[in-house]
Parts: structure tokens; sequence; C-alpha cells
């Protein structure tokens, strides 16, 4: 957090000066390491296995907090009795199918009334997610479970969720985390019983995570596991708990919460999927739950459609659902660039973004650009992804020729972050407006301007076809500004958050309609523009406000900081505890009260209890914080909604130095694969490739380096594409600090400068010394920059985690030599040679 | 400035004259006028941060039509003034000479850039996308529905606006161009 | 005169970001100081210099006593006691009114007196233009009672900037802090008036040894016994003063 979230980090520092322990997990000392109580180092691709440890310390000990664990999660729900465990199946779960490596999940589901139904209908979802990456529909509380399963509150039946927890991690002990994470008992034993005594009524505990546990083929499954842990302790939806993801881009939040993304729409609603969404009906049938507030998707999607296309969307032609395309699988960024290489992706935006130095796979990167008719790029310098037809890696080695490759490219300068306005949605989900400081320089314009101008030229070329349809009736009617015809972001910002009946900006999602009287353009961010005021853009000074600082930009849902935040409070409403009471149910005034906005209905009394046949929040009791779930509770046990299976499980990383001692199954059997002569995988037996590579950022540069490698003030703090390694492995392979070294996988080798440096320690792992290797992934050969060097994405294969599609950049193999790479093709038969032995 | 006022800075001159070779006469007329280029500035934006999702507020100092000063704003709740290295380098982010700001374009097979009119390019991207979309366009697919083009993708978009974003999406669904990605899924 | 002001740098919740190494040099125009991969630990600028104003330190201090990374950033001390400003023989340097040393780039004739006589190291030439360069404590700020850009960005506070007086009792309260925490090791370098400088304005807490980061242990003022020297010197001037005349009317070197 220190390395990659400075400022954030000063929070930290202000805790641990009133008296916070700092505990740091992470392969290498960091930054973060060095203001930290501790530094536990753990193997890459191990941390399932860590927290499992945590969550069976927890059970063993009965340290959970009980009570909310039995108010606010689903540990006493009965699952079905068809249901089987890794522990029974040597490291598969119930339902999974070797022919096309997915679950069908219907086993994992609560046991209740109508259950066929209800199983049917996950079964099929299951298999449309793994094709189709829809965990952030689920993720959000998409998937249906049954809203009142068979519960145990003695918590004693072996199918309820607390007994199967309790089996499942049973033997993830202090002993298998110092055998698979090299993390000393004694260590995990201060963690365990820190995060213990730091929990319960009184204290909280915050995780911290960013990609270092998202890269993963596990994980979606990784922060499952920090879900678990964290509900166990009852630190959800409590001031100073919670699973805190630091993202690492200005507004990749709202990046998702808007997505640039081929499996969802705005607000987390699913991408209409041509099997099963074929109508309106069809899509609100199986897109979500009924209870919960997913319940009124119908009225999300209307409105959406609504924004879209305007008045040519009516009740008579579902409003215009079919226009929509329909996915029908994997359309993600790799499965893209495969396509790429294949011939079916024929033109690429690339919207500040540098794929051929920032994403896996390098060369499958650079090869695809290669065979494309046409290429847009759109960044501040001409980035690696521009120019690879000139300089790129391939180039140098010989594989291809400038004179042959092509793709034409279009090199469109962009606007700077002061000469544009709009919002970033920043990692807190806080929506901050931009004021608009000079205007940009020379052709340099927003990506606002551009797609806009772009639509009205695809407008006017548009014809009276069918197929042009969609386009003909978009609205697309924006206020121009400026000499520029900049379209009025402000505008845009009010469609999204959507108008009533009377064309006033609405306040809030509630108000949105099934009917076709409202338009939104993403139901979560409704209440933006409440008033007609632009609330992103509110900016009282923090020092002004309490601790919440709620009049500085805006959060959704509502304006929320917390979220869940109901459960700061115990089923009858009131405080935990005095010194972390946070929203409280007021008697006198029946309502919800706290320095933040309730994120639960303001008078729902804390003794609801819902009619039987009730939708949507009113099918959610008063006693359920987690609004979004179907069933109002927290998840220890997911009866559906990942590809994966219901509980976390330590599988080793795609490629790994040591086997799986846990189970006979040794990777995660549902990871999303492309086995392909462009994508080789390192061998998993042999002595080829003994060392773990991690990849990570550094302070001092951003990304793939377009924002850093070409500022002076940022390239002379970190220069050189270096390599981190400890003394120990220096000594064998004979690296001088300060000297080269080659690092070699399957898919590349690469040179870089050698830090030794005793942050990185050989650890103790199944019996063996296993040696880490930490590259940062900023430099690339060209790209504008002031410094250059080899790229560290061109090392790591393409295998992603089957729920959100996110490759595993975090733990891989690769052999390292002393002294720099072999130039030209004398390179390629480097690595031909690796891939033969 | 003449010959006795430059002897006269001396120091030992100084010291002679009882001023200890230092202070106030020691001042150059450049030194007297000295102020903060702040408080030149035209304009100061409320902006925030391009890289990390912390959003730490920024102040952009302007100045006949030029950033002239980024820095923290200690209204912010959030960074309360502060900034790391990135966000301090702001200004020149925004300012460097490197950064490209007219069109390049590269032909088919061509081995340098060349120099392209923003409005030409403009016209031949739409154009382009056009075709293509025709080129590729699938109706059905196993006897279902789909209504899109897989011949159309496009990657960005975490450092961009959510506005910018919403009307990417917008366009994109409309032309049913559905591989539609960006940095959250790496 | 204006108070005195100064910096207390705390190393203990240094983070090592350089945003202090960055800030300065986008406030005041400070070029980059070289591409140079040093293999010194997270350090790839050296030292402070003529283009590197703050300077972060990183020692590895990795031993069966424990695991530390410690990081500290360095900055002109702008002593009480200033040796570069007694030496400079054309005023360039002064002591303004907020107590802090500053050359004057208008009037800096590139002779290098001053750089011999930091008993730190810090002022230096710079190559290109010849002329001595520093941290200035952002001067021009300070005259519209804005902080300097250092201490304004450090996110983590380990740079304070403030009355000096006040950042003394500030630090003594810290040092007491860590004291009763059981880090016993920790210091204050640099706050006492009574050392060879008279103190400094930009004063430190380490956690080690002054040599561990590269200070010297006792620095003294190099030119502590000019003042005896000041009659030789005052007779010494009257024939010196036309040989210096040309340096002078030569001005900034370019």
């Amino acid at each position: 957090m220190a390395e990659c979230h400075p400022v954030g980090f000063q929070w930290v520092m202000e805790a641990k000066a009133r008296g916070a322990k700092v505990f740091h997990i992470d392969p290498r000392f960091t930054r973060t390491s060095a203001m930290a109580d501790a530094h536990l180092p753990i193997r890459a691709g191990s941390d399932i296995v860590l927290l499992g440890a945590l969550i069976n310390h927890v059970l063993k000990g009965a340290h959970d907090f009980r009570e909310y664990v039995l108010a606010y999660t689903n540990a006493s729900a009965i699952i079905s009795e068809d249901f089987r465990d890794t522990e029974d199946l040597d490291g598969l779960f119930s339902g999974f199918q070797a022919d096309n490596a997915s679950y069908d999940p219907a086993s994992w589901s609560y046991e209740g009334e109508d259950v066929p139904r209800e199983r049917e209908e996950q079964a099929r979802g299951g298999r449309v997610h793994a094709g189709s990456a829809s965990a952030d529909q689920y993720g959000s509380g998409g998937p249906s479970a049954h809203p009142t399963p068979h519960t145990d509150p003695t918590l004693t039946d072996r199918r309820c969720v607390y007994q199967l927890l309790a089996y499942h991690f049973a033997r993830y002990t202090p002993k298998l985390v110092e055998e698979l994470c090299g993390i000393p008992r004694a260590d995990f034993q201060r963690l365990a019983n820190a995060i213990v005594a730091n929990s319960g009524r009184e204290r909280t505990t915050a995780w911290v995570y960013s990609v270092g546990w998202t890269q993963h083929t596990v994980g979606a499954q990784y922060i499952r596991a920090a879900s678990i842990l964290q509900l166990l302790l009852g630190n959800i939806g409590r001031p100073g708990g919670g699973i805190l993801a630091l993202r690492g881009h200005a507004s990749i939040q709202g990046s998702t919460d808007i997505p640039t993304l081929f499996n969802i729409l705005p607000g987390y609603m699913p991408m209409p999927h041509a099997e099963l969404h074929e109508t309106l009906e069809d899509y609100l049938g199986y897109a979500a739950g009924d209870t919960g507030f997913w319940g009124n998707k119908r009225s999300y999607l209307v409105s959406l459609l609504k924004a879209w296309w305007g008045d040519s969307a009516t009740a008579d032609n579902d409003f215009r659902f079919g226009y929509m395309p329909r996915i029908t699988g994997d359309h993600g960024t790799y499965a893209t660039v495969f396509g790429q290489i294949d011939g079916t992706v024929k033109g690429y935006f690339v919207i500040g973004e540098n794929p051929a130095v920032g994403s896996a796979g390098g060369r499958a990167q650079r090869l695809g650009l290669a065979n494309l008719d046409w290429l847009v790029v759109r960044d501040l310098v001409p980035i690696e992804t521009a120019t690879f037809w000139k300089d790129g890696p391939e180039i140098e080695t010989g594989e291809l020729r400038t004179a042959d490759i092509g793709t034409e490219v279009f090199f469109l300068p962009a606007a700077s972050h002061v000469e544009k306005e709009g919002t970033f949605t920043q990692t807190q989900r806080l929506l901050q407006w931009r004021e608009k400081a000079v205007e940009p320089p020379g052709d340099c314009r927003s990506d606002l301007w551009f797609y806009y101008h772009l639509g009205k030229l695809l407008r006017e070329r548009a014809g009276d076809t069918e197929m042009d349809a969609p386009l003909r009736d978009l609205t697309w009617d924006y206020p121009e500004e400026g000499e520029h015809a900049d379209p009025s972001a402000e505008a845009v910002l009010r469609e999204i958050n959507g108008t009533g009946p009377d064309g006033r900006a609405l306040s809030s999602y509630l108000d949105l309609a099934p009917d076709g009287s409202t338009r939104c353009g993403c139901w979560i961010y409704c209440g933006v523009f409440a008033d007609e005021v632009n609330q992103a853009a509110r900016r009282k000074p923090g020092r002004e406000q309490s601790l919440v600082a709620p009049e500085w930009g805006w959060a959704w849902p509502l304006n929320r900081r917390i979220l869940y935040n109901r459960a700061s409070a115990d089923p009858q409403g009131r405080p935990w505890s005095e010194r972390k009471s946070y929203i409280v149910w007021d008697p006198d005034r029946r309502e919800w009260t706290g320095p933040d906005v309730p994120d639960f209905e303001k008078d729902k009394p804390p003794d609801y209890v819902p009619p039987p046949g009730a939708t949507a929040q009113a099918a959610i009791a008063g006693d359920a914080p987690f609004i979004m779930q179907t069933d109002g509770k927290g998840w220890l046990f997911a009866p559906a909604g990942l590809a994966d299976g219901p509980l976390p499980t330590h599988y080793e990383p795609d490629e790994s130095p040591v086997p799986n001692t846990l189970y006979g199954t040794r990777a995660s059997p549902a990871r999303k694969t492309y086995r392909r002569p462009d994508n080789p995988a390192n061998p998993v037996a042999g002595t080829r490739f003994p060392y773990v590579l991690t990849t990570y950022r550094l302070t001092e540069h951003h990304t793939a380096g377009g924002m850093s490698r070409s500022l002076a003030h940022l390239a002379e703090l970190q220069p050189e594409m270096f390599c981190e390694v400890s003394p120990q492995l220096a000594a064998e392979l004979g690296l001088d600090n300060g000297g080269w070294a080659t690092i070699i996988t399957s898919r590349a080798a690469i040179e870089a400068r050698v830090l030794v440096s005793a942050r990185v320690r050989p650890l103790r792992v199944a019996g063996r010394t296993v040696h880490q290797i930490g590259v940062p992934y900023h430099w690339g050969w060209a790209g504008g920059g002031l410094v250059t060097g080899d790229a560290a994405n061109d090392l790591l294969g393409i295998v992603l985690d089957p729920n959100v599609y996110i490759q595993e950049s975090k733990a891989a193999t690769c052999d390292v030599l002393p002294g720099r790479r072999p130039r030209g093709a004398a390179l390629r038969a480097l690595i031909e040679e690796y891939r033969r032995e | 400035m003449d010959l006795r006022g430059l002897i006269g800075r001396w120091p030992v001159i100084r010291q002679l004259r009882g001023e200890d070779g230092r202070g106030s006469a020691a001042r150059s007329a450049r030194t007297d006028a000295l102020r903060p280029r702040t408080a030149e500035a035209d304009t100061v934006a409320r902006s925030v941060c391009p890289y990390c999702a912390v959003g730490c507020g920024q102040l952009v100092y302007a100045k006949d039509g030029r950033v002239t000063q980024i820095e923290g704003d200690p209204d912010s709740p959030i960074s309360r003034g502060r900034l790391c290295p990135k966000g301090a380098a702001s200004k020149q982010l925004v300012t460097h000479p490197g950064r490209q700001t007219t069109v390049l374009y590269r032909r088919p097979y061509g081995t340098e850039w060349e120099s392209l009119d923003l409005a030409t390019a403009m016209d031949m991207i739409a154009d382009r996308v056009m075709a293509t979309r025709r080129e590729t366009w699938q109706e059905t697919v196993d006897g279902k529905v789909v209504r899109r083009t897989l011949g159309l993708a496009s990657l960005g978009g975490a450092t961009l606006d959510n506005e910018e974003n919403y009307l990417m999406k917008k366009l994109y669904t409309a032309l049913g161009a559905i591989q539609v990605e960006n940095q959250a899924r790496i | 005169m204006s108070e005195r002001v100064g910096f207390f740098t705390d190393t203990s919740v240094c983070i090592g970001c350089k945003a202090c190494e960055v800030a300065c040099k986008e406030w005041n125009d400070v070029p980059d100081d070289g591409f140079v991969f040093r293999a010194t630990s997270y350090d790839n600028t050296g030292g402070l210099g003529a283009s590197t104003w703050r300077h972060v330190a990183f020692i590895e201090d990795f031993t069966e006593r424990g695991d530390r990374w410690l990081m500290s950033s360095d900055v002109c001390k702008h002593c009480t006691h200033a040796a570069c400003l007694d030496v400079c023989p054309t005023g360039a340097l002064f002591r303004t009114e907020f107590d802090t040393i500053v050359v004057q780039a208008d009037i800096c004739n590139g002779c290098g007196y001053c750089v011999p006589a930091c008993p730190y190291g810090v002022i230096d030439r710079r190559e290109d233009d010849g002329r001595a360069w520093k941290c200035t404590l952002c001067y021009d700020r300070l005259r519209d009672g804005l902080e300097p850009a250092c201490a304004k960005a450090c996110p983590t506070d380990s740079i304070q900037f403030g009355p000096l007086e006040e950042l003394r009792e500030r630090a003594a309260e810290r040092l007491a802090t860590l004291h009763e925490a059981g880090v016993a090791e920790a210091r204050l370098y640099g706050e006492r008036p009574d050392d060879g400088v008279g103190g400094d304005g930009a004063f430190f807490l380490l956690l080690d040894e002054p040599e561990v980061y590269g200070l010297p242990p006792d620095p003294v003022v190099t030119t502590r016994d000019l003042p005896s020297m000041w009659l030789w010197a005052g007779a010494a001037a009257v024939s010196m003063a036309a040989a210096c005349f040309g340096a002078f009317a030569r001005g900034p070197r370019r």
C-alpha cells in the first residue's frame, strides 16, 4: 500500500500512531513492510492456505462473533445433501464436468422449498457463467439463491454451512502454512492472535488487498476467503472493518460500474446472452434474483434502454431489448488477442492502455496487433502499442518485418486530465468531478470528444437497414461547447443519473420505474445529479466535516460511504458497542440514523418480517443487512455465483515449482486456459524453470509506463528495468548487484539489471528451498520513454481465473541466467531450446 | 549595479560595515520581487490525480492558458493536500515536451509515420468501422439471434472519465461490438 | 525579521516514496539528475546536489536483530552558522527574513567557494551553467505564507515545516514517544543550538547513527575561525577589490 497508494497509506500511519497493528503479507519486503509491525514473506500463489488456516483457527477456537454470524450470515443454512466437498473428492467439488472443465453448481444450493426450480436455474446459470465471466453480475448479488433456506440455528447439523466450513478447512493448519506458504508457525500464530483479539464488539480489523490477490487463477477465491474470515469475525459493514480493494487506476472502479467490459451493462447487469436472453422476459427471469434490491432489475434495465434508445423504446418493442448484441461465451481481452492472431478481429481501438507492454503474453499481443486491418491508439505519447510495427521486439528478432505488417495505424493524441472535465470514481466508489483547467494543445482531444464525434460520423453513415437501426435510434444529442465542439460532460453525467417523467433529474434509484417512464444510464449512479446539482462536484473541506465527510464528492449508491452499514448495529438496531457505533435504529423517530447514509431502507424497522411471497426489498427482513443478496445474508458458503466452487480451496498456480500436498488435484480444475503454440506453458515437472516469478509495480512508475517513463522527474527515480533477487540466489547463479540477468520462460527471455537484496528471502516450501524473483513491469522498448527496458509481461503466459477472466501475473515459473540476453534470431533460439527440453 | 554596489555586497565589506555579512543587504532586486507563481495564476481548477485510484485532490494553476503548477488540494478529506511522486509530477505529465499533439498515421506496410489532419483521420476511422462491421456482421449464431460483430474490439477505460466510458459502451453496443474491455480485466 | 522556520524530518514515518524529490523539482524547475541505475537499494539519484535538493536515502539493514529498511529524506540544513554564506564572495548567498539560506541565481557567478565550505556536502554547482544550487526552503512560497513544496506533498508528514522552536518541541515529544515505545535507537540530529553549526534549520529524527544515513556525525562550520580573521581580511580587502571586480563583472556563467 505504501508502494502503490502512498497517499492512502497516510491513514494506515494515522491508525498506527493510535495503536493499530499492521501486518504485511507479501512475497517481498516492500516500503509497506518497512512500516509494518510484522512482514510475513509468503510464497506467491499460496494465500488461500494462509487465509484458510486463519478461518480454521477462528472456527476451531470458537473465536467467531457468534451473534453477528448467526444473524447476518448464512452459517446456519442447510446445503443440499448432494453436495460433496474437496475433502471427499480429492480437490474437486461435486458437479465437476471434466469434458469442459467446468462445474454444474446445482448440488451447492440451499436446501429449501421449491428447490428443483432453483437448482435448474443455478445449473444453467452456472454453465453460462463459466462461459461468459458473469462474476461481476453474480458478485454484486446477482446469483439467485433461495431466500428462506432450511436452517439449524444450533450450527450443529453436519450439512449446515458452519459445519461444512469447519470440515473444508480442517487441514488448513499452521503446519500447512509453514509447509506451503513458507511462513513460520510462530509468525502465523502472531497474526492469528492479533486478528482475533482485534475483532468483536469493541474492535474491528480491516484487510486491504490489490492485484496481488486478484491476478491468480484462483483470484476471486482469494477475496472469497477474506470475506469468509471477515464475516466470521464480524468485520463487514462496520467502521474500521471490511475488505478494501485498492485499485490501481484513477477510474478503474468507474470503468467497472459503467463498464467497458464485455460481460456487463452499466450497474452490473449482465450483457444479454444469446441462449438465455432471447427476450426481455427471459433476461429478467435469469439475470439476478427476484428478492433483495436486484428484484427491481426490470426498472434498472428498462430505464437504461430508455436512456439509450429514447422514444423509440416502448413497451411494445420490449424497450428495444432486441437492439442489444448478444454474447455467446468468452469475449474477454485475451480471447480478443487470439481472435486477432486468428484473423477474426480486424479493427482495434486502444484507449489509454498499452497492451503491447502492459498485458500478459506480450508477444501474442504484438502478433495480434500485427495481424489487424486497422488500429486506433489514443494516448498522450506514442506508446509501444502504436509503434510496434517499426521498433517492436519481433522486428529485432526478425520474426516480423515492418514492410510485411499490413496494419493501418492511427495515433490520435489525447487530452490530459486537466484539459477536460468529468468524473473519476476512486477506489471507495466516490465520484469526484474535475474542473477543466486549460484547453488541450494541438489535435489533442478528450475521449468524450472522440466518441461523441465518431458516433456522429457513424450515424451519418448509417443506412436504413435493420442492422443500422440501433445506431439510427440511439439518443446522441449532447450540447456542444467551446471551439472544438466538445460534448457537455455534465449532460452525459445527467443522462447517467437519469430523469423522471417530468424530465427532471432523479434523486434515487428507488424512483426508477419498470414501465418506461424513467430513463437512467446507470442505476447505481442515480442520485449523482439529484436536485439538478452535480453532487460529484461538492467540495466542502474535509476539516469542516465529520470523518465520514459526506459532502465531498458523491459515493454510489446514494452517497453511502460504508456498504452494508446496517451490520454496524445489532439485530435490534443498537450499536454493537459505543466504541464502534455507526448506524443505529432510532425507535422514537422510527428511522436509521448515523454519520453515514444508512445502506438500508431508512424506515424499515429491525423487527420487520417479510410477508410470504414478497419480492425485491420487501423480501429483506429488518435484521438482514446484505440487501443485495436474495436472502439478505453474508455468504460464508456461496450456493451460486462462482465458477470454481462454493468455498475457497488451495490450488497451485498454473505454473509452480512445488506439488499441491493437500489434494490430488494440483491446480484449479476450472481455470481458464488457452493452450496454443503462441501461448505455451512452462512444464510443471522437471527442473527447467525452477524459480517463482512475480510481477509488481513501484511507487515511482505507473503501469506500463506511458504516464511515467516519459517524465524526467519520475524516470530518473527508477531509470532501468531490474529484477530483485536474494543474496543467496545471486551467489548460487553468479549474479552481480548492478550487473545483468536474463530471465527466461517458455514465452520469452528478457534482460534486467540485477538488484541483490536481503528484502527478497528464500523460503522453505514443501521441504525445499524456493527462490522468488521479483520483476516490476513498467518498462518497454520505446513508447516515448526517457528510459526503456524489456517488458516483464513478455514472460507471462495467458491463463485466467474462471470467474473474472483475470490473468495469473503474480505467480509463474522461470529460469535465470547471468548476463544480458542474446540479440536477434539468437533470442528466439534460446527460447526454443528451453521449450524443447 | 555599479562597482560601488558590487563591492559593497562582498561579505567582508559588509562585515566591516557591521552587517556580519548576512541579511537583507545581500538581496538582489529579483529576490525582492520574488513571489510564488501560484499567486500569479489566472485560474485554479479543482481536479483529481490521474494515476492510482486513491483519488487525491489536485489544484491546477494556470496562467495565459498554460498549466503553471499542480499541487495537492488541502480541502480533500482523502488526501489532505498531499501527493505521491506520481501525483507530484502531474505538471510534467501535462506539459512535458514529449507529448504528441498531432495525429500520426501509418499506412499499411508503411515504414514511417505520416502526418494526417484530425478531421480526415476521423472520417477514415468512421469509414473503417462501418466497413469492418458490415463485413463481419453476425445476425445469428447456432440459430440464435446475436446481432453483433466480432470484427471490432476495444481496450481501455480505467483512466477515462465515467462520462467517456458511458459513451463508449453506449456507442459500441449500438454498433453491435461486444469485445469491449478495459484494465479492470487485467 | 520573521520567526525562524525550518524542517523537521521524522524518518521513522518516511515511506521512501520520493514525493519530496519530485514536488521540489516541479516547483523549483529543477532538471533531472541523469538516468542512472545505481543498484543501491531504491536510490537512483545518489545524494543531494545541484539538481537534487531533496534526496531520499534507502538503507537495507537486515541482520539478526531484525529487518529494517530505513528511509530518510535529506535536505540542506539551513545552518545557524552557514559556512556557504560566509565564504560567498558575491553575496549570492544570503540569509532570508525567515533565517533560511538562499542562493540568488542572478548573482551567483559560479566561483564554487561555497561547495567545499558546506560541512554536509549539500551545495553544488550544476555542470551546464556552473552556478551553485541548493534548497531554498521554497523562499518564494514562504513569502506568500505557503509551506515548501516537499513538506506539502509528503504523504505521511515525515517532512514537517514550521517555526523552528515549535518543530523542536514537536521533535522532542516524538522522540519521547518512540523511546517509550522501546525504539531506543531513535535520536535527533541537528536540533541542538550548541552543535558545531549552531543547530540546523532542517533537523532530523533518525533511527540509527548519522553515518548510516550518510550524514556527518559531528559537523562543524568550516568558517568557525573566520571572525578572528576579519581584521586581516579587512586589510586584504582593499587590495583584492580590484582583482575581484573582474569576477563580479562577468556575472553568472552560462
